[in-house]
């Protein structure tokens, strides 16, 4: 609904949207900053800004006491890897929920959502006791398979808004044209479907990437992602903001970075069937 | 249009992901409904394990911190919810006024989406809550005012500022999808009819937001009645911040009272159910999925 | 030295040799305190000596006790070694949960464990976990704002005396408060603490039938107390204030006066963390005449859970860690300042540790510390800001959330001694105890 407006508006919008968005973006910000101060200039009265003396000892305290690249790297396994098994179970299901849709599509629907209701710390020991059973206890399986399931119901959810609106049309012309359903999905579905799978999927990667009960209580030393590595840094004795913040930083900044250069994607399929 | 043969491919394409959500779903609630009809004290191997009907389910709703539980979850659900719908829809209006650095600032606001709730919590409790060393407390000292113990004076309003913070963006994006695709014509054919910004505000952009704000209510619910990291990160549950989900967790984790837990686990679910059902009744008819 | 050094070097070289063919990985959980990341980066010294490594679980306290909690009760098996406290180990050990270490080697010499330490961690006198360090609780105050309030700090003081010296050092317009104490909700934390306090003004947790106390005015005369001093001379906000919230303000020369672990004397008095530094005095934790001081005993120590496949290497490390090998190294590379206290009679008997400024009176507070003994009327239950009962905990933190509510001025003390009464007698019941 944009419309051409006066430059004395435009320049009114840009500083209250400017003033807004960098009060928004202000805690990290400050979080970022900090991890560059020493512990004393972190706590300084009158706080510092800008003029301190920026040193990266904190990045360097962080990286000599954990090992940042292997809890990295179980992140990167654990959100990605239940991402793509998510989908893989996600879009058949989505799909035939959309275009082959029956009278308990929508029943199943919600019920899918309601699973995620479930309170996480009531079933901890049951599904504590099963992981253990299974052998699956700290491994990046386990956890993988546990992130799919809780972001399953969402994935399905936001597949099946999406190829809800690929007019069924042209999937019927395809079918006249003699198209198997593989060649009916491959070629003609995926094509369209390709915005919304990408932002379901980067929406997912953050969701498995921020999730910070199970991973926290089904690992120990080997499949331990960054949210294990944040609570070791959350509170010591003595001072901590400046270390706080470094390892703050260290967890956030892939997703930070990834989320902004993909944000075009994940708005555009990020609708939800909100538009009409 | 749809044949038998694809009815049966639909069904099969459907079923993984059912039977998976379905053991997912069953087996945790089937041992918790079990659980929750037993005496089950891991740390008192001395009492023998047994069926105790439903003892637990009575200790647990007529213990003193039950309603305050639930009203506190309520009270910070509904309080989120709000505070990102209000303040979403004036973003996303603001958002898609002509200005420059539109991306820019988009980025800025969805950057707290993408933050862990560990780290957004850790960062608010004590880089600005901190009544000694925090920004608010430095803030408020230089405007000669006493600074607040947000925390623990204010430790429920806290609370909904953090998560609200991190559930803005979500909010904001999906508003803003749902502002872009409005139609202008419409608007502008009103401006000329006479209509005021708040006329053409309640009359034609509001109604088309109606399913944008219903998915923003929906999701956001589905996460906010279990959030637990918030709470166990600033308060730990001190100062009226013991939400149903926290409850449970004192009784399942603290006191090692897997039995007790269990029992308030299935209360969360019914809670959580008559949430669903109550949010379908009000803002289902906007969703004709 | 030089021959010692090369004798220990040729000892390492020898048990590689022999143990390489056993070589472990070692999962061990631990709390992020200062000593334990000490710990971690001398890792390298053990799997030296020994052959086998270690990954290390490094969590927050809150954090680290809900995850070796579950793990522990459902038998999960994810750590060779804990660390846990001296609530926990007698519990834990009773339900044979841990290995019980009463085959450690002569070298190890585990009579020279502090005997407070030694009994805390054991269950009908077996020991199941190995004290890292230990710790009393003491008054850490400032020699400098004392002296210019006109004062002088008794060794022993008391309540009544604390609380007029708090008053006459808050200066609040130069950010000084008289005193810094624990109000954080947690059983850990402020409920330590006031539990503790108790103790010196006559009150305890149950009566010998297992009653809650809470009714009785020995309770209502500590948290009027304590609630009294905080509003004088208390920061801000100190009812959200935990160690970690105190350490920091005392750091930073906003506290007169800090009533906490005998650890931190260790913190306040490193130049590299604390402005304070040079101006820093110990003495006794306060008492009421009553019999009982104000000071807890707690130990963090090393246990194996029963679960474990590696039990020898688990030992072989625990003895590493809790030996006085350790504490030199410790030295070597940081100093006698830095050691790991509370643990060992050996170390109190050393010359260079004895120069350090806090030895003695953490020794004191220590000594004086009767978990056995704990309360000034008699009490069904062991230790002394705990009640070495499994339910404790749970109750504990509910309890100490109702106090932490009155610290905020969200209700009266006679609310929260009401609440805490029907908590805590509730629970109980539900235990069985009643």
């Amino acid at each position: 609904m944009a419309r051409a407006v006066t430059t004395n508006r435009k320049i009114l919008n840009t500083a209250i949207a400017w003033g807004i968005g960098l009060l928004i973006f202000f805690p990290i910000l400050w979080t970022i900053l900090t991890s560059f101060k020493t512990e004393a200039q972190a706590i300084a009265d009158p706080p510092v800004f800008l003029f301190f003396d920026w040193t990266l000892e904190n990045y360097a305290v962080v990286q000599e006491r954990s090992n940042y690249m292997r809890f990295l790297m179980n992140s990167i396994i654990i959100a990605g890897g239940s991402t793509l098994l998510g989908l893989l179970i996600a879009v058949p299901a989505a799909w035939s929920m959309a275009f082959v849709p029956s009278r308990r599509t929508k029943d199943i629907l919600l019920w899918m959502l309601s699973t995620k209701m479930l309170p996480a710390v009531g079933v901890l020991y049951p599904i504590y006791l099963i992981f253990i059973q299974l052998g699956i206890l700290d491994t990046r399986v386990g956890l993988t398979v546990v992130l799919m399931l809780i972001n399953l119901p969402i994935m399905v959810w936001m597949l099946y808004t999406y190829f809800k609106e690929i007019p069924g049309e042209i999937l019927e012309a395809a079918r006249m044209d003699g198209a198997s359903l593989r060649e009916e999905i491959l070629y003609v579905l995926t094509p369209m479907a390709v915005p919304g799978i990408a932002s379901t999927l980067l929406l997912n990667f953050i969701l498995a990437w921020n999730e910070a009960f199970w991973t926290l209580n089904l690992t120990a030393a080997k499949a331990a992602p960054l949210t294990a590595f944040i609570a070791s840094y959350s509170s010591p004795e003595g001072l901590f903001y400046a270390k706080l913040s470094a390892a703050s930083t260290m967890a956030i900044a892939p997703i930070l970075i990834l989320g902004w250069f993909s944000q075009k994607q994940l708005v555009r399929g990020l609708t939800f069937g909100a538009v009409k | 249009m749809a044949t038998q043969q694809s009815r049966s491919a639909a069904r099969l394409m459907m079923a993984p992901a059912v039977v998976l959500l379905l053991g997912w779903m069953l087996v945790p609630l089937i041992m918790t409904l079990y659980f929750s009809f037993r005496r089950y004290l891991p740390n008192r191997p001395d009492i023998e394990p047994g069926w105790v009907g439903f003892e637990n389910y009575a200790r647990f709703i007529g213990s003193s911190s039950f309603w305050p539980a639930v009203q506190t979850t309520l009270i910070i659900v509904g309080g989120v919810l709000v505070i990102t719908v209000v303040l979403g829809i004036i973003l996303a209006l603001l958002l898609d006024q002509p200005m420059w650095g539109q991306g820019a600032v988009r980025i800025l606001v969805i950057a707290p989406f993408f933050v862990m709730p560990t780290v957004s919590a850790l960062v608010w409790k004590n880089m600005f809550m901190d009544p000694v060393n925090g920004i608010l407390a430095h803030l408020w000292k230089f405007f000669g005012a006493t600074p607040v113990q947000w925390l623990s004076q204010a430790s429920l309003e806290s609370i909904i500022m953090i998560v609200s913070w991190q559930w803005l963006p979500f909010a904001t994006l999906i508003l803003l999808t749902a502002v872009q695709s409005l139609d202008s014509e419409q608007l502008e054919a009103a401006e000329m009819d006479g209509a005021s910004y708040l006329n053409r505000f309640w009359f034609i952009i509001l109604p088309h937001l109606a399913r944008a704000v219903t998915i923003v209510i929906l999701i956001q619910t589905i996460f906010l009645l279990s959030i637990f990291a918030e709470i166990f990160v600033t308060t730990g549950g001190a100062f009226g911040t013991r939400t149903l989900t926290y409850l449970i967790f004192q009784r399942v984790l603290e006191s090692q009272n897997i039995g007790l837990g269990s029992a308030g686990g299935v209360y969360a679910i019914i809670l959580a159910n008559i949430v669903a059902i109550f949010l379908m009744r009000i803002v289902g008819k906007n969703l004709d999925a | 030295m030089k021959l010692r050094n090369a004798l220990i070097a040729a000892s390492a070289i020898v048990s590689v040799t022999s143990t390489a063919a056993l070589a472990e990985t070692l999962t061990i959980a631990t709390v992020n305190n200062g000593d334990m990341i000490r710990m971690q980066g001398l890792t390298d010294d053990f799997t030296e000596k020994t052959g086998h490594t270690v990954e290390w679980v490094t969590l927050e306290e809150n954090v680290l006790r809900q995850r070796v909690t579950t793990d522990i009760t459902t038998k999960g098996g994810a750590f060779d070694i804990m660390t846990i406290g001296m609530y926990e180990t007698p519990i834990w050990g009773a339900n044979g949960w841990l290995v019980p270490l009463n085959d450690l080697s002569a070298e190890y010499n585990v009579d020279d464990i502090l005997p407070a330490m030694r009994g805390g961690l054991s269950h009908d006198g077996t020991l199941y976990a190995a004290p890292f360090y230990g710790e009393s609780s003491m008054i850490m105050y400032r020699t400098d704002l004392m002296e210019a309030a006109g004062l002088e700090m008794p060794d022993a003081p008391t309540w009544t005396f604390i609380r007029e010296a708090a008053a006459a050092m808050t200066d609040r317009d130069a950010e000084i408060n008289g005193i810094c104490l624990r109000g954080k909700a947690g059983w850990g934390e402020g409920g330590a603490f006031i539990t503790a306090m108790s103790n010196s003004f006559g009150a305890r947790w149950f009566d010998m039938d297992w009653n809650a106390q809470f009714d009785t005015q020995p309770w209502k005369d500590t948290l009027e107390f304590y609630v009294g001093m905080m509003m004088e001379s208390g920061p801000p906000g100190y009812a959200t204030n935990g160690f970690n919230e105190n350490l920091s303000l005392f750091q930073q020369g906003k506290c007169g006066m800090w009533i906490d672990a005998t650890v931190a004397a260790s913190f306040v008095t490193n130049p590299d963390d604390s402005e304070v530094a040079d101006s820093v005095g110990f003495a006794l934790a306060p008492d009421n005449g009553l019999g009982k001081r104000s000071n807890w005993l707690w130990a963090w120590a090393l246990a194996i859970p029963a679960g474990t496949q590696k039990t020898d290497a688990a030992k072989e490390f625990i003895e590493w860690a809790t030996s006085t090998g350790y504490i030199e190294l410790v030295a070597e590379n940081e100093g006698w300042a830095n050691v790991p206290p509370g643990a060992r009679i050996s170390l109190y008997e050393n010359p260079n540790y004895q120069a350090v400024p806090f030895a003695q009176m953490t020794l004191d507070s220590i000594l004086s510390a009767d978990p056995n003994n704990s309360t000034v009327e008699e009490s069904p239950y062991v230790g002394i800001q705990f009640a070495a009962i499994p339910e404790f905990a749970g109750i504990a933190t509910e309890v100490s959330q109702e106090f932490s509510a009155v610290y905020a001025g969200q209700q009266s003390i006679d609310e929260a001694l009401e609440k805490a009464q029907a908590i805590t007698n509730d629970a109980m019941e539900a235990a069985g105890y009643r």
